[in-house]
């Protein structure tokens, strides 16, 4: 009845069939290829990771930064430890009783058969007596690493630091494992892929005394290294430790930009630290005395301080109100009677004034006037403000400022909803955000973004994307220039010259004339002293110099730096002067120089 | 009463005392594998051979309780049993919780249940039952989509947690539909459809279609017994390819080598077949059909294979097949296993005396890899050991199934055996480096009350229906 009975013998021979199969392998396996014993007996396969030195950073001009040192790192796979000399252990290695019981219930936790750090980043020393001595010890093996070394100590915050991988960089990049090191701030982050070029891993054959027996496969699976790439930086070490000197014992940031090329020369944020504190067996210590520390040295606050630019950004709305056909350069504004209401003004100069004084005084009522009238200048006072906004954002102000500064602040240009948030829609008017006309109110700007309008103004009117990379090595000799775009402004080139006049007024008429002039280099510049409830007022100054064919635009912002005169505009002008002519010339200027070498503004409260 | 009382009579021991031999068996190969000098007692429950002990036990009283109930009780029950697994499969799609990727797991206090282990008998009833309607038949359209929907409704949902090993298991349900009339065909065409796979991956597309061709040539010698006519058909092909590869070659056209043949062999076949049809035998038509059919697949197992499979998937194929090699990585179960169980030799290191075995070295060596232990400390005897008696108790299901005289325990019979070699076809080969690494456990054996319980369910639900065969079933 059941034509397909006979199948049962075909699925039959399928069963023994397969098995057959299996078994014939089995006795190849297990009975023909002795191999496996050997591997067996040979015991283990170990990984060794072959670490590559990581990319080195030079300055512009070809020295180095940042180099790379050795160090070991002692690793133990608890399932082959032997019991051996703890004491002669320590002595050779010079190094705590506790530390090592410590490091080795950690490895033992972590996994029983697989290899981990027992002992972080001997000393040569220690490193190579063990190497002799290591036979002593099965379990142990040593894998070579490279540590970061900052010669010069300058730029910590541009540099960053390198540290280990966290858990959650383990997940996001399937590249990195436990104990890799990865770059956690600054350069270090932002060209962590160029920096740290690849792990290589070397398969070895291990006895059951710690003995190498070769490559396993004969390095067939071995990987080779790969070197990571060499960065060539924008900055000028001779000029960034200048303005660390004179920045010390002081909060604030110096960045300084080449305006044609958008290439930083000096990028300092105060008080900085020594990057060799945040590398080797101390790291973990110096770093929490850092974090800990009120004056805040981990802060990068040349990219991510909220700092009001203060009458520096009188510079950007005389701009502004000069593309929109509000004034012209002779436009005069008087600035008694109503014209100085509600906002007056604190100078003594002549009445009515025109652009070029303006600036040159700082005079308040002036740019509130001409504010008024860009935002008056539309029906609703919504679109004027909408219009005012876009030549702002037109600078790179409000948003953040190159692809390098990772963790950088966007800085504040609010938008108009804020303000129909805040007053409601309709509601508000020029009056209302008055404080915009003389850069305080809600604008924020970051010492980077200030630097960047120096250099915009330097420019008339576009900027190259500031950047602190100008090339990557990818091999030997072959370097690979990276591109950075310009961006021109919404403000036409005609409308600087008398903006630019009037910065060159502020430097050599004003009373600034006594710390920022320069004999023989035409600075223009302009100071900003922006009111600070929490103690002294806070110092700004923006410049460029030359003032044809400007070489450098710089900003310099001093926490409770009284005001701009006083230590901003001495320190740019200083170090414009370094940086244009090498060295600082006249008698008074050298004792300008010491000064702010000495000028200590740590404590906010001391009388100044 | 009477029948009810011949239950343990009528039982088949044989079956019953190779099941309790190759339980016992993985719980001594458990210990060795997990085995820790600090926990050495086999009784200690904060091991994992204290704890499948009480697995073991509750399996035992499990079966017991299976074959109290009547045999027309699974009967009636199949598609109840089925209906609940599929609304547990979907349930687990929303509550399931996630375990190595897979959402696979209800968690319920301490136990974690997975649905798709179950899935496995229920879907075997289903089967039976389905298939031994009056009104099935094999040819039949509508019964053969009642088969498809049955199998395909739980394999849809098991890919849907992401568990591709648990769904592949299905895929075995061919043999059983083989023993109940499919065409073999289906067997011949799927183990064509494998074949041609690993040649595209392992040699490259122009050479398999190349064997191909000559392969078909050789078999429609075998038919037609006319060598006239296929060195005729190779002078064609041949003459197709050339002037095709001549044209490409003069006018610049630049088309891959591949490309061209594409074209040539199907252009080519067509002429033949038309050519040669009237003198072709009705079997003999089959093999253009099955060859442009296979040519094709040449073409889509680069694409299947970089875009259907994931990437894991496709680094362990490409392990096995030897296309890449990283003995730490992807490959470093199986060559650590391979070590294993290569090290044991002829006669093993002895119990408790391996090695390589020991928990970590041999990732999963207590679930999946079990067979690695016994590789390593009973060595060759040992493991030809264990796979006779696995053998044994294969061809002892296919004698008990041929003896029923129902055909809903035929099936069911035939589906216990067929989803046990599955298992144990795949788990070995995959522990000694012949299958890709495909995380199903080893019956019997691997460490888990889920694995477990599921083969004990599957295989006692026969042996009940087997004690009952004089019987007739109705339903």
């Amino acid at each position: 009845m059941d034509k397909f009975a006979r199948r049962k013998y075909i699925l039959g021979a399928i069963f023994v069939v397969i098995v057959l199969i299996f078994i014939i392998r089995l006795f190849t396996l297990q009975v023909l290829d002795s191999s496996y014993k050997q591997y067996a007996t040979q015991n283990v396969l170990r990984r060794v990771i072959n670490y590559p030195a990581r990319g080195l950073i030079y300055d512009r001009n070809g020295k180095l930064l940042v180099y790379n040192k050795a160090a070991y790192d002692l690793l133990v796979t608890p399932r082959e430890m032997a019991p051996f000399d703890t004491t002669q252990f320590c002595e050779i290695l010079k190094i705590e009783k506790a530390e090592l019981i410590d490091g080795l219930n950690k490895a033992k936790k972590y996994s029983r058969y697989k290899p981990s750090v027992v002992i972080k980043q001997l000393s040569p020393e220690g490193y190579a007596v063990l190497q002799e001595k290591l036979f002593k010890f099965p379990g142990f093996f040593v894998q070579s690493r490279t540590l970061r070394e900052y010669p010069q100590k300058i730029a910590a915050h541009m540099l960053g630091y390198v540290g280990e991988v966290d858990r959650s960089a383990i997940q996001k990049d399937k590249y990195y494992s436990q104990g890799d090191y990865i770059g956690v701030t600054g350069l270090e982050r932002a060209y962590e892929k160029e920096l740290r070029g690849r792990k290589g891993v070397n398969f070895f054959l291990v006895d059951v005394h710690n003995r190498l027996k070769g490559a396993y496969l004969e390095g067939l699976s071995d990987t080779v290294a790969v070197l990571g790439q060499n960065l060539v930086s924008t900055i000028d070490s001779e000029l960034q430790r200048y303005a660390e000197q004179l920045m010390q014992n002081k909060r604030g940031a110096v960045v300084a930009i080449e305006p044609k090329t958008g290439e930083i020369l000096s990028f300092y944020s105060g008080p900085s630290y020594d990057p060799n504190l945040l590398v080797g067996r101390e790291r973990s210590a110096n770093y929490q005395i850092l974090l800990r520390d009120t004056l805040k040295p981990l802060t990068n606050r040349a990219i991510s301080a909220a700092y009001s630019p203060g009458s520096t950004f009188k510079t950007l709305n005389a701009l502004i109100a000069l593309q929109e056909g509000v004034i012209s350069e002779y436009t005069a504004v008087t600035c008694n009677g109503t014209a100085s209401s509600p906002i007056r003004c604190t100078h003594f100069h002549e009445s009515p004034i025109a652009l070029k004084g303006a600036i040159r005084e700082s005079c308040n009522p002036y740019f509130w006037n001409t504010f008024r009238a860009t935002i008056q200048k539309y029906r609703k006072a919504e679109d004027g403000y909408n219009a005012w906004r876009s030549h702002v954002l037109s600078f790179g102000l409000g948003e953040p400022l190159g692809k390098e500064f990772l963790g950088q602040s966007s800085g504040n240009i609010p938008a108009s909803s804020y303000y129909d948030r805040y007053f409601g829609k309709n509601r508000w008017n020029a009056l209302t955000v008055r404080s915009l006309s003389i850069g305080q109110g809600e604008i924020i700007l970051t010492p980077l973004q200030m630097a960047n309008l120096a250099a915009t103004i330097a420019n008339r009117g576009y900027y190259i994307e500031p950047h602190l990379i100008r090339s990557v090595s990818e091999k030997e000799g072959e370097t690979h220039r990276l591109a950075f775009q310009r961006k021109n402004t919404t403000v036409a080139p005609e409308h600087f010259e008398s903006v630019i006049e009037g910065m060159q007024q502020v430097v050599d008429q004003t009373n600034t004339r006594y710390t920022a002039h320069v004999e023989g280099i035409e600075i223009c510049g302009k100071t900003g002293t922006i009111q600070n409830p929490h103690g002294s007022d806070h110092s700004a100054f923006i410049a460029f110099a030359p003032k044809d064919n400007p070489q450098i635009a710089i900003a310099v912002f001093v926490e409770f730096g009284v005001w701009g005169a006083r230590h901003a505009a001495p320190i740019a002008s200083l170090l414009i002067e370094k940086y244009l002519n090498d060295s600082i010339g006249s008698p008074s200027r050298k004792l300008l120089e010491q000064r702010m070498f000495d000028s200590n503004l740590l404590n906010p409260n001391q009388p100044k | 009463m009477a029948s009810r009382n011949n239950i343990w009579a009528n039982l088949d021991w044989l079956t019953i005392s190779l099941y309790v031999l190759l339980v016992f068996m993985g719980w001594i190969n458990i210990y060795a594998a997990v085995y820790n000098e600090e926990h050495s007692s086999i009784l200690d429950m904060s091991q994992r051979y204290g704890k499948q002990l009480l697995w073991i036990t509750a399996a035992f009283v499990l079966a017991a309780t299976l074959l109290i109930f009547d045999s027309k009780f699974y009967v009636s029950f199949a598609y109840v049993f089925y209906g609940a697994t599929i609304l547990l499969l979907v349930g687990i799609l929303f509550f399931g919780s996630e375990v190595k990727g897979a959402r696979a797991w209800f968690q319920i206090g301490g136990f974690a249940i997975q649905p798709a282990e179950f899935a496995k008998f229920t879907t075997a009833l289903a089967l039976a039952r389905f298939t031994s309607s009056y009104t099935f038949k094999m040819e039949n359209f509508k019964s053969l989509a009642g088969i498809g929907g049955i199998l395909l409704l739980p394999v849809a949902l098991i890919f849907l947690q992401n568990d591709t090993g648990s769904a592949l298991v299905f895929g075995v349900f061919v043999l059983v539909l083989y023993r109940e009339g499919m065409s073999g065909v289906v067997l011949f065409l799927g183990l064509l459809i494998a074949i041609v796979f690993i040649m595209t991956l392992v040699l490259d597309p122009v050479t398999t279609i190349l064997v191909l061709t000559l392969a078909a040539f050789v078999a429609y010698y075998l038919f037609q017994r006319s060598l006239a006519e296929s060195i005729k058909g190779l002078s064609i092909y041949t003459a197709f390819f050339g002037l095709i590869w001549l044209g490409n070659y003069l006018l610049k056209l630049g088309y891959e080598n591949t490309d061209l043949l594409l074209v040539s062999s199907v252009l080519s076949t067509a002429i033949f077949t038309l050519f040669a049809y009237r003198k072709m035998l009705k079997q003999t038509l089959v093999i253009p059909g099955l060859y442009i059919l296979l040519v094709f697949m040449t073409f889509s197992v680069d694409y299947v294979f970089n875009e259907v499979l994931e990437p894991h998937q496709q680094a362990r194929i490409n392990e096995l097949l030897g296309i890449q090699s990283d003995p730490l990585g992807v490959g470093y179960n199986v060559n650590q296993s391979k070590i294993a169980i290569g090290s044991g030799g002829f006669s093993g290191k002895g119990f408790l005396n391996g090695t390589q075995t020991k928990f970590d070295f041999v990732p999963e060596q207590s679930t999946d890899f079990i067979f690695c232990t016994v590789g390593e400390e009973w060595g060759f005897l040992g493991t030809t050991t264990i796979l006779l008696l696995f053998l044994a108790l294969l061809l002892r299901l296919v004698v008990l199934a041929e003896r029923q005289r129902s055909v809903f325990s035929r099936v069911y019979g035939y589906s216990v055996a067929s989803i046990l070699f599955f298992h144990i076809a795949i788990n070995v080969g995959m522990t000694i480096g012949l299958v890709p690494v495909i995380g199903i456990p080893l019956p019997f054996f691997s460490y888990g009350g889920s694995s477990l319980w599921s083969f004990t369910i599957l295989l006692f639900i026969f042996l009940r229906l087997d004690a009952s065969r004089m019987e007739k079933l109705s339903h």
